[in-house]
């Protein structure tokens, strides 16, 4: 994919009235990308969207589409469509006319448009309903006629506000990969905004982890979760366990971290030095527990006392408390050549986790 | 509860009883005097008959209906225009500025509206304020003839008629999804085609509401055009008062009350079906 930005924020400002909704935000999004805003409610990711379709005027910076800056363009004249959270379909008219009001207001001819919007609702698996109205649709069905409404323009740019929250996890699911098989088919750029971290990492290229108006990290998903750069994205992507410990010394590509009295070997990524306070940030599924009464340990392990375990299916979370303190959440996957590895509330075990997998801040 | 259900039944007892003996038993009295005969001495003659409906169908009382379709659908008119956008304002402004904008409109309701009538008089007369003011600065040489035109005819009854428009406008564009704007805007509409085919498809019922609100109180309204249009015009409101309290033709006064009756009717019904269709096509779109 040859990297164009067909959309690039540069400083961009918006405050509303004492609020900064969004912070000297730079982001450049590329050419048929999927790039999902994530970040909590109220971090500013639905203004970026607003932002970028037009509908709200930014306070300071610039916003450029395919090299143009687009600061005082109004919505109706930008190459972008949305799909709006809410779906927002036209009640008053039909499933048809609402896909063809984006082309009606760009005066296509009739043929045309009779085109167009079978084509599009072939898309969106919708064809057949044109002639319906949209109350007589299920929520499903209105969320795909929206995104045809919206994608029939041939839009540069897809902004998708939440478009999955309003409807049931089975269908979420469904509509997730409908999303990113929709994406392959047009190889439009979407920009996706959501606050689930799940439907994020499943769907997208790049994500853009956003807090209080400011990106926090942007990368791919296997970035974010793997390498998050800061406490915010880990916090934020995922369960995390956090130790604090301090650094013995360096080794070379690794480091030796002391936690609770035990020595540790860590991968130096980000050069930490000896004698440093440093925070150990583990993934429920990277640590590794081991009974105490079928299996003894010789490398650096932490004890700890499994307080729960629930049962998921196809994982088994624990959580443990470590003698020194900390309360971790752990998951492990059934292993079917270890039938007979059963974990219980109460028991003794150790922890400890596979060189390198660990996050180091 | 049964202490509950017997202030419930209570109060709808005496609504009703209320309604029976002062609006439905005077109406039918109304219904049956259209259909006797007119007697000179005794009002009524009691024999049956269509005349007063034949009468009614003359060239003099079509034209009087004429004239108060043109005067009352022209009076619907000017409060939409002036209604619509006003109410629109209301919607999109502040909440303080908004709250007073409502105030000031309904402070006249405080007031008989037969009172604020005979303010317009004095607005309105050959040595009323308008024209003393308009002479004083010079703008003007001779008193503008206003009052018992048919401008103040139709000044008075916007005036006494439009918050009636915009009250069901207002409600109306309040409940319009600002969303379903936007998604206009950003399929390309400009705001010509926004309004053209978003806003005002969705405000048609409270266009039709307030229509109606309008529309049949100003073909009844007999003292506007009494006031300040003096003699000259005849509206189916002065038609009936007159029947009834100057000429004494009382079966001739209530055929022409049960044929604006049936014609608001008629309105009403044709209201409530476009309603119902709108109100199902906003279910379950959310």
């Amino acid at each position: 994919m040859e990297k164009l930005p067909i959309v690039s924020l540069r400083g961009v400002t918006k405050r509303f009235g004492d609020v900064v909704a969004v912070n000297a935000l730079d982001i450049d999004i590329f050419q048929g990308e999927f790039l999902t805003l994530l970040g909590p409610s109220g971090c500013g990711k639905t203004t970026v969207l607003r932002l970028i379709a037009g509908f709200e005027n930014l306070d300071e910076g610039e916003i450029c589409m395919a090299g143009s800056r687009m600061n005082s363009i109004p919505p109706n004249k930008r190459n972008v469509n949305t799909v709006f959270q809410s779906y927002a379909l036209f009640p008053h008219m039909t499933i048809f006319d609402n896909i063809a009001f984006g082309l009606r207001m760009k005066k296509y001819d009739k043929n045309n448009i009779d085109r167009e919007v079978m084509e599009a609702l072939d898309i969106v698996k919708l064809a057949g309903l044109e002639k319906r109205m949209p109350y007589q649709l299920s929520g499903g069905q209105q969320q795909r006629v929206a995104m045809a409404r919206a994608i029939v323009n041939k839009p540069q740019v897809l902004l998708l506000d939440e478009p999955l929250s309003a409807l049931d996890y089975r269908l979420r699911q469904e509509m997730e990969i409908e999303l990113k098989r929709i994406h392959r088919q047009l190889g439009i750029t979407f920009v996706f905004v959501t606050h689930d971290q799940e439907e994020a990492i499943s769907m997208s290229d790049r994500i853009a982890v956003m807090n209080v108006g400011k990106i926090e990290q942007v990368g791919t998903p296997i970035e974010i979760y793997e390498e998050p750069q800061n406490m915010f994205v880990a916090r934020f992507v995922g369960e995390i366990n956090v130790f604090e410990g301090k650094v013995l010394r360096i080794d070379n590509g690794s480091a030796i971290v002391s936690i609770h009295g035990q020595s540790f070997e860590v991968q130096n990524r980000k050069n930490i030095s000896e004698g440093q306070d440093v925070r150990v940030l583990l993934r429920p599924e990277d640590i590794i527990v081991f009974r105490d009464e079928a299996e003894s340990i010789t490398d650096p392990a932490l004890a700890g006392r499994i307080e729960n375990v629930i049962y998921k299916g196809k994982t088994v979370d624990l959580i443990i408390t470590i003698d020194a303190g900390e309360t971790i959440f752990v998951t492990q996957f059934f292993n079917e050549d270890q039938e007979d590895v059963v974990f219980r509330e109460g028991q003794r075990v150790h922890i400890n986790w596979p060189f390198g997998w660990e996050v180091v801040m | 509860m049964v202490k509950k259900s017997r202030f419930r039944s209570t109060a709808i007892g005496l609504t009703l009883l209320w309604i029976t003996v002062f609006v439905i038993v005077p109406y039918l009295f109304v219904a049956l005097f259209s259909f006797l005969e007119h007697d000179i001495s005794r009002i009524i003659r009691w024999t049956f008959t269509f005349e007063n409906y034949q009468a009614i169908f003359s060239p003099i009382f079509l034209e009087v209906c004429k004239n108060s379709f043109i005067l009352a659908f022209g009076t619907t008119v000017i409060t939409l225009l002036v209604g619509y956008p006003f109410a629109y304002i209301l919607t999109r402004i502040d909440e303080k500025i908004r709250r007073i904008l409502l105030l000031l409109m309904i402070i006249p309701f405080w007031t008989s509206s037969l009172i604020r009538t005979y303010a317009l008089i004095i607005l309105f007369k050959a040595n009323g304020i308008i024209n003393t003011f308009l002479l004083y600065m010079g703008w003007i040489d001779q008193p503008l003839n206003i009052l018992y035109t048919e401008t103040s005819v139709f000044i008075g009854l916007v005036y006494t008629l439009l918050p009636f428009m915009i009250l069901p406008l207002y409600s109306s564009i309040q409940k319009l999804d600002w969303t379903l704007i936007e998604v206009a805007q950003d399929l390309g509409a400009p705001s010509r085609h926004v309004f053209l085919h978003v806003v005002l498809p969705l405000t048609l019922p409270g266009i039709a509401a307030g229509s109606i609100m309008v529309f049949l109180p100003a073909l009844g309204l007999f003292y506007i055009p009494d006031l300040l249009g003096g003699a000259r015009s005849m509206l189916i409101g002065n038609f009936i008062k007159n029947q009834f309290l100057t000429t004494g033709n009382w079966p001739l006064g209530s055929a022409a009350s049960m044929i604006l009756t049936a014609l608001m009717g008629l309105f009403l019904y044709g209201y409530f079906l476009s309603s119902r269709k709108a109100h199902t096509s906003m279910e379950g779109v959310r």
